[in-house]
């Protein structure tokens, strides 16, 4: 047929050239930068005016860096800050939020995992409506448990405690972190579940021995979803303790918004860096995990 | 009435519903000590059901369940004597192959140097005895569902239950396993239940085949038998491949002999043994592609003219269309003797081998 057609001894021949200044290049990475910029700017200024002495914040150069740099408004947030009699600075609410957020995390993931699994593994009567039951629960204004949550909390006797903060917490989270495990246990083989029961586990054994150990990267975003919700929660810390239980964030605000003598900008913006470096620790560690564990598709449906 | 002594699994009255959809229907089914029964049929046909139902993996909604004489209707799946092989293997992926096999045996708290010595033994029947260190992600697909058999094999059960085990396989490894499976059976002589879509798996491993469809166990027989006496016509097409060829027409009564009429075409059907006094009226008549003969001319009781319409190479033979009257017929022959497209050929066939069926679809 056609073969004895000759063909072109010049034409493109292997991979395709790639330009690294092509238009598109430059206009997706502009943007990137762009953006980056413009998130990065605030806490730029921050991390600058908490090393800046008062008279220097004074000046009221913003964006210059400090002419002499100085930790001491870093010390006196962690110390020495007052929050209305107390003149121990954040770090008692640091250690407040530490023993409401390691709890809770606990708590919650311990027992939304298990809600989980008997969800998706073990179906019940009923499973499915309590399952609607409890995703609906998501969708109710915190604002409408506020005060209910408080009676009861004082009838148990734990208004006030950190341990009754550290129960609502792990009530509050039930709804997505049940709905992202059951959903994570459901998308795993069910035969792999069928072959554990041929081999003669229990619900406890399939449950710690078999799902446990492929579930680690949706642990992984339960936890940091947690951590930092409970970390930057401040509505119930701010309702269910009291004064000397403040969590970090409910005494940032204290600090930041306190009325009487000058506004020490340096020390403000130190609390808040402080009180924001837990989440962004978690974040900067965790980074890699979490995008595994949501591309695992956990956060699916 | 208690399950008799040599039957390894017996199955009474089994019906499951899902809600309002009723999956398997007052099914019974008795299954001879060593017996390899391989439940076939197309997808949704309620063959997993049933195994699944076995394996105690499913509540039923009726029936009882014997196995080894024990009625095991409301046991536990690792209190009835099975090892289950799955489709997708279903190895634990984050333990290593011993891990694997020993699990079950742990669980149930079997001492440590039994569980050695059952391990050993699997490995070297199945020869994965090099892969016991290695994760599942590291094995290939035939060395995983080797694995898995041998999982069922440690636990020393009474009845093996294989769920499609061979299906996630290429058709290489599928063959060669397949053989693996036969000479398994046939080393150990436990009791197999196969379920299976390939009527060739069915075909070259069972002792008996269920056909099944729609829930409903069609029939239940030697792979022989159901190849060459189809109780009805959906087992006639389902079984064999290339499919039967099937021609619509009437049984008529002339001359004192029974003959099948479609069109021109009148077949007499006098080597042909009925099933049940035939009666005149709308039939149909099947017979298999490899039981016509092109050219052959030597004496059949039936031939006729007819064109070659397409040809299909498959290799070892070739599959020849030809065209007769209005009909279409497929016929099996060598390949060095495929006629040329367009040519007359004489085609014939004796009606002995070949399977009519009524108008309700079942075997005449």
């Amino acid at each position: 047929m056609a073969m004895s057609q000759t063909l072109a001894a010049d034409g493109p021949r292997g991979p395709k050239p790639r330009h690294r200044f092509s238009k598109r290049n430059i206009f997706i990475y502009g943007t990137l930068f762009v953006v980056a910029v413009y998130y990065l700017l605030p806490l730029y200024v921050m991390v600058v005016t908490s090393l800046k002495g008062m008279p220097e914040v004074r000046l009221g150069n913003i964006f210059s860096p400090p002419l002499e740099i100085t930790f001491e408004p870093w010390v006196k947030a962690w110390a020495t800050a007052c929050t209305g009699l107390n003149c121990d600075g954040l770090s008692r609410g640091f250690w407040n939020s530490v023993r409401i957020t390691v709890p809770s995390v606990i708590l919650s993931i311990a027992i939304a995992s298990v809600n989980g699994y008997a969800l998706a593994n073990w179906r019940f009567k009923g499973s499915e409506l309590f399952f609607t039951i409890l995703i609906i629960g998501a969708f109710i204004p915190y604002q409408v448990m506020l005060y209910p949550i408080v009676i009861i909390l004082r009838e148990i006797g734990l208004y006030g405690s950190l341990t009754g903060l550290v129960i609502v917490h792990s009530i509050f989270g039930m709804p997505i972190l049940t709905l992202l495990f059951r959903n994570y246990f459901a998308s795993l083989p069910e035969e792999l579940f069928k072959a554990a029961r041929v081999d003669g586990a229990g619900f406890w054994s399939i449950y710690l021995r078999i799902m446990l150990p492929m579930s680690v990267p949706i642990f992984v975003v339960a936890v940091i979803l947690q951590i930092t919700g409970i970390w930057n929660d401040f509505l119930f810390g701010v309702v269910y303790t009291r004064p000397d239980t403040y969590p970090m964030t409910v005494q940032l605000n204290n600090i930041v918004n306190s009325v009487q003598g000058v506004k020490e900008y340096n020390v403000n913006m130190a609390a808040t860096l402080l009180t924001g470096l837990v989440p962004l620790v978690v974040y900067f560690i965790s980074g890699k995990l979490f995008v595994r564990g949501i591309a695992a598709g956990a956060v699916k449906g | 009435m208690s399950a008799t002594v040599n039957t390894s699994v017996s199955i009474q009255d089994l019906t499951l519903n899902f809600g309002v959809v009723s999956v398997l229907q007052s099914l019974n089914l008795d299954i001879a000590e060593g017996e390899f029964i391989v439940l076939l049929g197309p997808s949704g046909c309620g063959k997993s059901t049933l195994l699944n139902c076995i394996a105690g993996l499913l509540d039923i909604s009726d029936g009882r369940i014997f196995i080894k004489g024990k009625n095991v209707t409301w046991e536990e799946p690792k209190d009835r004597g099975i090892g289950m092989v799955f489709q997708s293997y279903a190895l634990y992926p984050q333990m290593s192959v011993e891990k694997n096999l020993s699990f079950g045996l742990k669980v149930a708290g079997t001492p440590k140097e039994e569980i050695g010595k059952r391990i050993a033994r699997a490995a070297e029947i199945l020869q994965i005895e090099p892969l016991l260190q290695r994760k599942p992600a590291a094995l290939s697909g035939g060395q995983r569902q080797r694995v898995a058999i041998g999982r069922a094999l440690v636990r020393d059960v009474d009845v093996f239950l294989f769920d499609e085990p061979l299906s996630n396989l290429d058709a290489k490894l599928r063959s060669e396993l397949r053989v693996e499976i036969k000479r398994l059976h046939q080393r150990l002589a436990n009791t197999m239940i196969y379920v299976t879509h390939d009527q060739i798996e069915a075909m070259t491993l069972a002792d008996r085949i269920a056909v099944m469809r729609g829930g409903v166990i069609q029939q239940l027989d030697a792979p022989q038998a159901i190849y060459s006496r189809p109780v009805n016509r959906f087992v006639a097409g389902f079984i064999g491949s290339p499919g039967m060829n099937f021609v619509d027409g009437r049984l008529e009564e002339s001359d004192g002999g029974w003959r099948f009429g479609a069109g021109d075409l009148s077949i007499p059907l006098s080597t042909y043994t009925f099933d049940r006094q035939p009666v005149a009226g709308p039939a149909v008549f099947g017979v298999r592609p490899e039981h016509i003969g092109l050219n052959s001319g030597s004496g059949w009781p039936f031939s006729t003219k007819a064109t070659v319409d397409v040809v299909e190479p498959m290799g070892s033979d070739t599959l020849v269309w030809v065209r007769l009257g209005a009909q279409s017929l497929s016929v099996r022959m060598p390949s060095e003797r495929a006629p040329q497209i367009g040519s007359q050929v004489e085609i014939g066939f004796d009606p002995m081998r070949a399977s009519l069926f009524g108008e309700d679809g079942n075997r005449l």
